[in-house]
């Protein structure tokens, strides 16, 4: 089969079960919450920012980055068929999957095939989008994670809510109280200190690794003309389940293609630095389908559509395809830090998130996301590959079905302002109907501001005094010079 | 050279203060300027928020209205940045009128080439410099430069200054809580400067940390920085 030909919306954990603004309440209201997400995000790019600053060449290797991706994404079906192709030849099997049910299917019956009722897990956004460890729990399956954080996560019966940190929104003593809540083999007297925490994982991921025969991986790169891909991490433990195993199934998103082996020379100094701040990320693991004796004798890749082929149909959307998954925009965004990644409802939160979620599942299943932004512009400032990201939500914006109030408001509005004769007329109304208003505010808390509005104005009001029309507009000033 | 005024629409409106800032400063230094009166607004509201169709009359009303300047100057960041970054390609005849558009900073540091413009101003400051002046248009420090040579002005750094006040046009009204819990952030920075005054390039986004500030008694007054360039000591 052949990746799909007309392109479909995607499925899986990518749509917002609640609108953003009632998803982000209960995490602006949690000052826990709020403290940790600041604390993490600040330290991680004041980090990234540091890093960043060393690399003279930065500005170059973002727009080489940038171009790379352009180029994949102008020959996607080219390079995907000399992939599968490469990866073939190299001894691997290549499943294609047009969404995440048909992804999931392919993966529980290759595990059913090995006959393995569990499989260890690499850290995967893809596996996490297509929601792969609850279809393999309903197959009877068990699935571990094994970094660090996504097995708090999954101990603590949550989801991620950062794309490179998924336990950012815990602290180390909340962590401590999940291990030792949930973590059978966790020491009786296990401290909240990192390093304790780290030890009480590694002993309980141990046994893990060693009587694993299947494990689940993701890519951060799928290079098409060697057949390769690579996984990029920093505890090791993606390493452990790439070599022990016996069968190893990889699930990677189709936009993960690079052309050429010599392309990853960019990639591997754009991400680290991005992602966690680091100037080399610890472990780098590449593997070329199967190497007789060595590793896992059994490799298949799963390659995922999931919508990607419907954004990469929309020429001012597709560069969100060239996203690296690196969560500098996320650690850089104020609506993320204040909201938390479970407001957008997507296993992709932050300023990507409000453009990629929206795109993978068509505008109007997630119209919410596009507005998630101020439109403050950071997020594109720390993009590795320049994704325009406020561009696109703009673009999205216009997609996106508006609330029928909203709507006739700004065509009032418009229609006012497009005429310079009704907008003239309008400030004249404007500033006449405030006028007494205005000077009676005036006398009373002298400034010409508005304390208490209905709805829908009381949006604004109910935290910040509202102006009122000044009793001389601009133009009035200029006509009586 | 001829150049126009593009005080728009919520200046026009609940600012003009600013715009008569500008005229004054112009002025002062011995240009003459226009403010043609068939101008409204450039549609950033319309178009950010995903109505470019309703946006569209607006963006060709500026470009019939102020085609003809050698410089167009609006004391907005966020205006002149839609205008510049938007307009060429919502409408590719804005291209020119779109690049000869400038915020008051660079018309003053670039195009005039001066960074005293003789004011007086015996206050403590901060500057808070806006999300679309800073990384839309590069401001820089262009804002600063000017403010730094206002006599008697003592500036003080802002913490965390590049960061969004949480305005954001339609966001405040779309994500009331996100936004008032920056807004609450941002305010908490400007109080502890211990400035008297925060002054930056956008009415828009200090109507929003004024209002915060206000509604917490601060005693902070938001102005734009215009309007402490065209201050000059003397009783005017």
């Amino acid at each position: 089969m052949s990746h799909p030909v007309a392109p479909a919306t995607g499925s899986g954990r990518i749509r917002t079960p609640l609108p953003f603004p009632t998803a982000a309440k209960p995490a602006v209201a949690d000052t826990q919450l709020r403290a940790n997400l600041h604390r993490a995000t600040r330290t991680i790019r004041a980090k990234r920012a540091r890093v960043v600053d060393e690399v003279p060449d930065w500005e170059a290797l973002r727009d080489a980055g940038s171009a790379i991706k352009a180029d994949v994404q102008r020959r996607l079906p080219e390079l995907l068929e000399q992939f599968e192709a490469s990866a073939t030849a190299a001894g691997a099997t290549v499943h294609w999957a047009r969404d995440a049910a048909e992804a999931c299917r392919i993966v529980v019956a290759l595990t059913r095939a090995a006959g393995a009722d569990e499989v260890v897990k690499v850290k995967s956004m893809a596996t996490q989008e297509i929601e792969l460890n609850e279809a393999l729990e309903a197959a009877g399956i068990a699935a571990y994670e094994t970094d660090l954080a996504e097995l708090i996560v999954q101990l603590g019966d949550d989801t991620p809510s950062h794309i490179l940190v998924p336990a950012i929104h815990y602290n180390r003593a909340q962590i401590r109280e999940i291990f030792q809540r949930r973590m059978a083999d966790a020491p009786a007297d296990l401290s909240d200190e990192p390093a304790a925490l780290a030890e009480a994982a590694r002993a309980h991921l141990r046994r893990r690794f060693l009587s694993a025969r299947v494990a689940v991986s993701g890519a951060n790169f799928a290079v098409a003309d060697t057949g390769t891909l690579v996984v990029v991490e920093s505890e090791g433990n993606g390493r452990m389940c790439l070599t022990l195993p016996e069968t190893l199934i990889s699930v990677v998103g189709v936009e993960k293609l690079l052309p050429t082996f010599t392309d990853l020379e960019v990639f591997l100094q754009l991400l680290p630095r991005s992602s966690t701040g680091e100037r080399m990320n610890p472990y780098t693991s590449m593997w070329t389908g199967v190497t007789p004796g060595d590793g896992p004798q059994d490799v298949h890749i799963v390659l995922v559509d999931n919508g990607r082929s419907a954004v990469l149909a929309d020429p001012v959307g597709r560069p969100a395809l060239s996203c690296i998954r690196c969560s500098a925009c996320l650690n850089v965004c104020p609506v993320y830090e204040r909201a938390g990644g479970h407001a957008y409802g997507s296993v992709y939160p932050g300023p990507i998130g409000a453009i990629l979620s929206p795109q993978l599942t068509g505008v109007a299943d997630n119209a919410s996301l596009p507005y998630a932004s101020t439109l403050c512009g950071a997020c594109y400032d720390v993009c590795p590959v320049k994704i325009n990201i406020p561009e696109i939500l703009v673009h999205l914006r216009q997609q996106a079905p508006h609330p029928p109030a909203e709507r006739a408001a700004m065509r009032v509005l418009a229609w006012v302002m497009r005429s310079p004769r009704r907008w003239a007329a309008a400030l004249r109304l404007a500033r006449t109907g405030a006028g007494p208003l205005g000077a009676y505010r005036e006398r009373r808390t002298g400034a010409r501001t508005l304390r208490r509005l209905p709805w829908p104005a009381s949006a604004w009001t109910r935290s910040r005094d509202l102006p009122l029309p000044a009793p001389q507009t601009f133009r009035e000033w200029w006509g009586k010079q | 050279m001829r150049i126009a005024l593009f005080i728009t629409c919520v200046n026009d409106l609940a600012f003009p203060a600013t715009g008569i800032a500008v005229t004054r400063i112009l002025r002062r230094l011995g240009h003459t300027v226009d403010f043609p009166a068939d101008q409204t607004c450039c549609g950033q509201m319309h178009a950010n928020t995903g109505y470019r169709a309703e946006a569209m009359p607006m963006v060709r009303n500026y470009v019939d209205v102020f085609d003809s300047y050698d410089a167009i100057v609006a004391p907005s960041g966020s205006c002149t940045a839609m205008i510049r970054d938007q307009y060429p390609r919502l409408h590719p005849p804005a291209t020119s009128v779109a690049a000869r558009t400038y915020e008051l900073s660079e018309l003053l540091v670039d195009v005039l080439g001066v960074t005293d413009v003789g004011a007086e101003f015996p206050e403590t400051v901060t500057y808070h410099p806006t999300c679309h002046g800073l990384r839309m248009l590069r401001l820089g420090d262009r804002p600063l430069t000017l403010l730094r040579q206002v006599r008697g002005i003592k500036l003080v750094e802002l913490a965390d200054a590049e960061e969004c006040c949480g305005f954001g046009g339609t966001f405040a009204l779309k994500n009331p809580d996100v936004s008032t819990a920056m807004l609450t952030d941002k305010c908490a920075r400007v109080r502890d400067t211990g400035a008297r005054v925060l002054a930056a390039a956008d009415n828009s986004c200090l109507a929003h940390i004024g209002g915060g500030l206000d509604r917490h008694r601060s005693g902070v007054r938001a102005v734009h920085y215009a309007e402490i360039l065209a201050e000059t000591g003397a009783a005017s």
